[in-house]
């Protein structure tokens, strides 16, 4: 695949991925854990908007779409390899320094409770150049700060290619702030995501 | 050195002289909230650096108070998690029925919705007249707006949907009377409710409570101070008293988890089991020498 080719920073070596996904992202969202090996070497924390009245990340833990393991993140849990972890609906989820999750019922951000900036803030802060960061399809532009902290310190940004998010605006709010190290449909995401489990930075 | 190091080094000594000159003790608040929370007042502070606020706060008590009221500000709603309402009301009233007087614990009351939540199911369920109340909180901000019981008219819409969810037996509307943007709160509703300045990092215990509502506090700490806290409810609850947490919040890693039944797992509905055995010691507070540092 060329867009491998053409920039060899999945070989850099990087201990945790965040993904981010509002409006329109439930899709983009399951062609990349469907691409994950069951023995994925790196975490996969997951902040997905969801409508109040929707059932959530739930679906996915029914599904059994994946070969990955899915489940809620829960207070104080450590983060390990070969998981995806969601967001409980309604609280903030973030990192911390010891490498476990903390939940918060903190105000809203960007009118989002759990919100990606949230998220992918605290977990650059522990993880720093070792992030991943995933924006995919939405409606607001919760997630742009996040992608942004997380460039600064040398992690790598990853977009959803607005072209072909059901909801573009999104990604493009991240485009403004970010200059991404890839731009990508979610099939390439996956692949890369793969990529950079096979290079991944024992820790 | 790293900026986020700097910063990781600024909270700890803020962390420290709140603690010293102030006797607020945050010392084992969960950090990645806290840092949030600190950059946030940080902000509306208008300082630049969290070392200049600390400057500030040592030698202003102003600076000082307004901080702390920033770095507890808590939302909540009447009636969040109606399921969680039906639950108390179905599973815990029933039995608080069966005692002629009976006192409830709402710790880290924030700006009061809850309690006033519960005393609507209470005086739903005909109990009212038979409960006495505390509401405790440490910001005294969040205090006086729970003590005031006003709360802006546009979020009724939003808790009037969570009463009826609840199981709400009556008119919400008849719980608040409206006033240009505000609801007041009925204040019938407030005869039996005490609020009072109390921590629950650094303070003492309630006697013979058969209800603790403590829910979407204990996220916020560590392992430690959970388990200083759980140590002073199991000492505050009358036996067969119950514990409310959050919905993501469990006794599950806690050390005096093995004194609670489960009532309702989902709802994370606890009840105190009669003592058996030898009287628990207790662990060492944040007042004792022993209190790690």
């Amino acid at each position: 695949m060329n867009f491998l080719e053409s920039s060899n920073r999945w070989s850099d070596g990087y201990a945790a991925v965040v993904i981010g996904a509002s409006a329109g992202g439930t899709a983009p969202l399951s062609a990349i854990l469907q691409a994950l090996p069951a023995n994925y070497s790196l975490p996969v924390i997951v902040v997905q908007h969801l409508h109040p009245q929707q059932e959530g990340p739930a679906i996915f833990y029914k599904s059994k779409c994946c070969q990955i393991n899915l489940k809620e993140a829960a207070e104080k849990e450590a983060l390990l390899a070969g998981w995806v972890y969601f967001a409980p609906p309604n609280y903030h989820l973030l990192v911390e320094d010891d490498r476990s999750f903390a939940l918060s019922v903190d105000p809203k951000v960007n009118y989002s409770r759990p919100s990606i900036d949230v998220l992918f803030e605290s977990a650059s802060e522990v993880y720093g150049a070792l992030l991943v960061g995933v924006v995919l399809s939405g409606a607001n532009d919760d997630g742009a700060n996040g992608l942004k902290a997380i460039q600064e310190r040398g992690g790598l940004a990853v977009v959803q290619d607005p072209a072909s998010a059901e909801m573009p605006y999104m990604p493009q709010a991240a485009l403004a702030v970010v200059q991404a190290d890839y731009t990508l449909l979610p099939e390439q995401i996956g692949a890369l995501l793969c990529k950079i489990g096979e290079h991944a930075r024992k820790v | 050195m790293k900026n986020d190091e700097i910063e990781r080094i600024e909270v700890e000594l803020l962390v420290d002289a709140l603690h010293r000159r102030y006797g607020y003790d945050f010392r084992h608040y969960a950090r990645a909230s806290l840092r949030r929370r600190l950059r946030h007042a940080l902000a509306k502070s208008g300082y630049k650096r969290l070392s200049e606020l600390l400057d500030a706060l040592l030698w202003d008590e102003n600076v000082a108070h307004t901080l702390i009221a920033n770095l507890s500000v808590t939302v909540t709603e009447m009636f969040r998690d109606p399921s969680f309402y039906q639950a108390v009301r179905k599973k815990i009233l029933p039995y608080l029925g069966t005692y002629p007087f009976f006192k409830v614990w709402v710790a880290g009351c924030a700006t009061g919705e809850e309690v006033y939540s519960l005393a609507i199911l209470l005086y739903e369920e005909g109990l009212y007249e038979r409960a006495k109340l505390f509401a405790t909180d440490f910001n005294e901000t969040a205090l006086k707006q729970a003590k005031d019981g006003i709360y802006p008219l546009k979020d009724m819409r939003q808790h009037t949907s969570s009463y009826q969810k609840a199981g709400g037996q009556g008119s919400f509307s008849d719980y608040y009377h409206a006033d240009y943007q505000s609801a007041i709160i009925n204040p019938a509703l407030k005869t039996n409710i005490t609020f009072a300045n109390h921590n629950l990092a650094t303070d003492g215990i309630f006697s013979d409570v058969q209800l603790i509502f403590c829910r979407n506090v204990l996220i916020y700490f560590d392992r430690v101070l959970q388990n200083w806290v759980l140590n002073n409810f199991t000492q505050s609850l009358g036996n067969g008293g119950f514990l409310c947490l959050g919905n993501k919040e469990s006794l599950d890693a806690l050390e005096r988890r093995g004194e609670y039944a489960a009532i309702d797992a989902v709802e994370r509905i606890y009840q105190k089991r009669p003592a058996t055995g030898p009287l628990q010691t207790s662990t060492p507070g944040p007042k004792s020498a022993g209190w790690p540092a």
